[in-house]
């Protein structure tokens, strides 16, 4: 009871937690007076950085209220039988809000039109981190948490009812709010009945028994997103649309050139604009207040401010010689047989290559937008950050109030891929909220977005591998170098971002380490290590291949630029290296890609998605490149790429058919083929759209996207300077193949099919051409050079 | 300042605004409409689109003066949640989208051409979303939904 109180004090519910309350039954005074309810409490589960040990299920009349600092979540199930769940994990455009409902109404045996999802708000919801990785981890899913409360509530309806029914728990059955005797249906009790006016307290049962995959009804099924008709019809709110009254309009004015700092702000340059309300500038955080958002926008354009030189960048033409020779490193060795280099010399054959992938950005469609009320000793922030909690600390810090003084409430921004300026924009908002005494929105240009946010990272890879007389590979190095600077703000870093570090907050230290120390347990987090590779630590193999000899070692270096996880971080770097690779190897053996790679892996899942990738491509069984290559006109041919992402979260291959125009050096992807194995499928159309999305975003940072640069100042701030492929653009067909396993772990799918595309796609350019194109993007004038190059 | 008069989806607003103002900002701010989105500001990525006299138009760069008067329609004008238009009804359907931010931009730009080119193929439906972004790359889904809608009016 005592979490309603929290929420309601000091500060109020939101019209929606009001409306969804109702919506379940309760009034807020009814509520805490007389309605009755079935509650799971998750205090037990803790936050997310930190899980607790389980407690045994109880029904406790007046649970422990949770840590002053900590909201408890829960699932309350009303008198009318109305469910209403809140989850720490947000909707950001992958389908999880339908997802986690279809979860609930699964476990619960309930119509899905009755459960209620509130999900990412500080003052409702558990601390479960950051929604990351488009659902690509597991925790995402929300399978322990959320469906381990729903569990605990139906087992306790169960007991409830077998008491009341004079039967069982095992004799009865449930559907549709309703519990009965399974052969003698006329005794029945709805849940609403068992509820009554009691209140039932319970905390949530890690033993509590989910329901059986072979059981679902719902869930595994194609459920409908249900936030569509709204986001298609204008009245979906995102971020952008939160209006507050008396809300004002911010715009920053970030530095003109990186490492430049304030040196002057001259506030007479804006004073006679009609609508300016106010200056703001702290430390070399500077913006404008205004009315209406044009004020504020002219304002900004027109406000005087005198900057130091920036600090300069890095050349932009060798900037991969730059990271490959930059001291000090932060050193990784993942893996170390410490005979690979023993092995390599006995090898028949050694093959080496380098390749290279640039910063890349999230550049969502809508530039980032938050709104914050920031008043004397409290604020809340409307935020499209992935982790309400973390901007909660962190703006708490920028502010300087207390964490438990902020609210951070998540609202959808445009789509998200990771770190992009949804955090950074919440500080401007909350800054210049602070400033104003007002409520603020803050809308970034186009330009601020993309010129200032947390770039993926660029990395050099080099590659080396043997192969025996027989063309079995006998060992394998991977050797990469890769630029950091800030990155997501956790709980105490608001200057791993933008605004935090204007504002005078310090990035996240590099903390230099070389050389690495030996690997204790096998990691694949980062997919440095091969999928061919056995990742044997002593006699142990955790790694999905059957090469022994390995050695596998990551060098960090400072970058220059913002940098954090943009979908797939390091993942598909690292993958388009060695897919690529390993496609080199097996044109080096004379063998065909697919027969070549399942004979180097020993982890039938990944064997399985790959063949039936392959099946679906019609996959024509052959060495690459194609016999009888001419060197002129449109060449086509197919390439194959797979991977078990992170190691351990969804495994996936993909077949890419490409034309390429050799006169022009144009690629196009004609048809893509994928295999998709995340575990039990809890929404088929949801992974399909997934798989689908993550597909072609591949296509266009394979093909187009890079972030570019001059000595002072990215150039790399518009759709003109830095390319995404349109709606218009002729977009290949996409076969998904997807195989269910209910019965084993959920995994994540957001980024599998992005990881492959790269290398599916230079394969089959190699297959179509004979040309091995080992830089991305493939720009016709890159793909020209190495038609060009030969022999 | 000055008083401009704007024909919203069928209604008609005398606003107190800034004549050389963007339409959108006009159009999200100070009519609180949700459909048309600020999403570049530069008319490189369509998020912005509304429908005037037929065309697409790009309201982040269009000043508020320029469509006085003239009928202006928003993606709130074509339907409801209850009532979707036949187009919108096909993004359902079709489950096109994943964020939705873009799907203002793509659904107003087919509309505008598909009422002009009724018999438009394929290929002259994709040319015309041209500069239109989605980063989501929700393109397949709602390359099928844009046919769904186009056959089904046809």
């Amino acid at each position: 009871m005592k979490k309603f109180w929290k929420a309601t004090s000091p500060l109020a519910l939101t019209p929606e937690a009001l409306s969804a309350l109702k919506a379940a039954g309760f009034s807020r005074r009814d509520f805490l007076k007389t309605s009755g309810a079935l509650l799971v409490g998750f205090s037990t589960a803790g936050p997310a950085s930190q899980p607790a040990a389980s407690q045994a299920l109880g029904e406790r009349a007046g649970a422990a209220s949770p840590p002053a600092n900590q909201v408890d979540s829960w699932i309350a199930i009303a008198a009318n039988g109305n469910v209403t769940a809140y989850t720490g994990k947000c909707e950001i455009g992958q389908g999880m809000s339908t997802v986690q409902t279809q979860l609930v109404a699964e476990e619960l045996s309930v119509p899905l039109n009755r459960v209620t999802l509130i999900y990412s708000d500080t003052a409702f919801t558990p601390d479960q981190g950051v929604t990351s990785g488009s659902g690509s981890h597991p925790a995402n899913f929300n399978n322990t948490n959320l469906a381990q409360g729903a569990a605990t509530a139906r087992e306790a309806l169960f007991r409830l009812a077998a008491a009341h029914l004079g039967a069982t728990a095992d004799q009865l059955t449930a559907a549709d709010s309703v519990i009965s005797v399974k052969n003698d249906p006329a005794k029945k009790v709805s849940y609403g009945q068992l509820v009554g006016g009691k209140k039932f307290n319970l905390t949530l049962d890690r033993n509590a028994k989910r329901k059986p995959a072979s059981e679902w009804k719902v869930l595994g099924t194609p459920v409908k997103r249900e936030d569509l008709p709204a986001v298609v019809t204008g009245q979906f709110e995102f971020v952008h649309n939160v209006r507050l009254p008396g809300m004002l309009h911010g715009r920053v004015v970030r530095p003109p050139a990186v490492g430049a700092t304030v040196v002057r702000v001259d506030e007479s340059s804006v004073q006679d604009m009609p609508g300016v309300v106010q200056v703001v500038v702290k430390k070399n955080f500077v913006g404008v207040v205004a009315q209406k958002p044009w004020q504020a926008i002219q304002a900004a354009d027109r406000l005087k401010v005198t900057w130091t030189p920036g600090t300069g960048l890095p050349s932009y033409s060798r900037y991969y010689d730059h990271l490959r020779n930059q001291k000090p490193t932060r050193d990784t060795m993942v893996l170390d047989s410490r005979d690979s280099e023993q092995k390599l010399a006995g090898a028949a054959t050694v093959l080496k290559a380098t390749y290279y992938h640039p910063h890349q950005m999230h550049g969502s469609v809508g530039s980032s937008c938050a709104v914050a009320d920031v008043q004397a000793d409290k604020a809340t922030i409307w935020s499209p950050t992935q982790g309400v909690w973390p901007q909660r600390n962190t703006a708490a810090m920028v502010l300087g109030l207390k964490p438990e003084n902020v609210r951070v409430i998540y609202r959808r921004g445009s789509g998200c891929y990771g770190l992009n300026g949804a955090d950074t924009v919440s500080y401007d908002a909350a800054l210049l909220s602070q400033a104003a005494g007002k409520p603020v929105r803050v809308q970034l240009s186009r330009q601020d977005e993309m010129a200032w946010e947390n770039y993926g990272s660029a990395f050099v890879m080099d590659e080396r591998a043997g192969l025996d007389a027989q063309g079995n590979i006998v060992a394998w190095e991977h050797e990469s170098w890769s630029p950091t600077l800030g990155g997501r703000p956790g709980n105490e870093t608001p200057g791993n971002v933008i605004t935090g570090m204007l504002a005078g907050f310090q990035p996240q230290e590099f903390a230099p380490r070389s050389p690495a120390p030996e690997p204790r347990e096998f990691n694949n987090n980062g997919n440095a290590v091969p999928s061919y590779v056995a990742g044997c630590i002593g006699a142990e193999c955790y790694g999905t291949g059957t090469i022994k000899s390995a050695r596998i070692l990551g060098h960090n270096v400072r970058s220059s630029f913002w940098t954090g996880p943009l979908r797939s971080p390091g993942r598909l770097q690292n993958t388009f290296a060695q897919e690529s690779f390993m496609d080199e190897l097996a044109a080096k053996a004379k063998a065909d890609p697919v027969a070549f790679r399942l004979r180097h892996l020993r982890d039938s899942r990944l064997s399985e998605v790959l063949q039936a990738a392959a099946k679906a491509a019609n996959w024509d069984a052959r060495p690459s490149p194609k016999p009888g290559i001419r060197k002129t006109g449109v060449a086509t041919g197919r390439g194959v790429s797979c991977v078990l992402y992170e190691g351990r979260n969804g495994y996936c291959a993909l077949v890419a058919e490409v034309e390429v125009n050799q006169s022009t050096g144009q690629v196009a992807v004609r048809r893509m083929f994928a295999g998709n194995d995340c575990g039990p499928i809890s929404n088929p159309d949801g992974l399909r759209n997934q798989i689908e999305g993550g597909a072609l975003q591949g296509v266009s940072r394979a093909l187009l996207e890079e972030v570019t640069w001059d000595d002072q100042k990215v150039n790399s701030f518009d759709w003109k300077t830095y390319r995404s492929l349109p709606l218009g653009f002729e977009a290949p067909k996409i076969e998904v193949v997807l195989i269910n396993r209910p019965n084993e772990r959920a995994m994540g799918a957001g980024e599998t099919s992005i990881t492959l595309v790269a290398s599916a796609i230079g394969n089959a350019i190699f297959d179509a051409t004979g040309a091995r194109i080992r830089q991305v993007p493939f720009t016709p004038e890159r793909v020209k050079a190495a038609l060009d190059a030969r022999a | 300042m000055s008083v401009i008069t704007l024909k919203v989806n069928g209604r008609t607003h005398s606003l107190d605004v800034d004549p050389t103002t963007p339409l959108l900002y006009v159009l999200s701010d100070d009519l609180e409409l949700r459909g048309p989105k600020f999403g570049c500001g530069l008319s490189q990525c369509g998020a912005c689109t509304v429908i005037v006299k037929g065309e697409a138009i790009r309201s982040c760069s269009t000043p508020v003066k320029d469509v006085e008067g003239v009928e202006i329609t928003t993606l709130e004008g074509l339907g409801s949640p209850e009532k979707p238009h036949p187009i919108q009804q096909a993004f359902i359907e079709e489950a096109a989208s994943q964020c939705g931010f873009c799907v203002n931009g793509v659904i107003m730009t087919a509309e505008a051409f598909l009422d002009k080119n009724p018999k438009a193929t394929e290929a002259q439906i994709q040319q015309a979303l041209a500069g239109v972004l989605c980063r989501c790359f929700t393109h397949v889904r709602m390359h099928r939904a844009i046919m769904r809608y186009a056959q089904g009016r046809a």
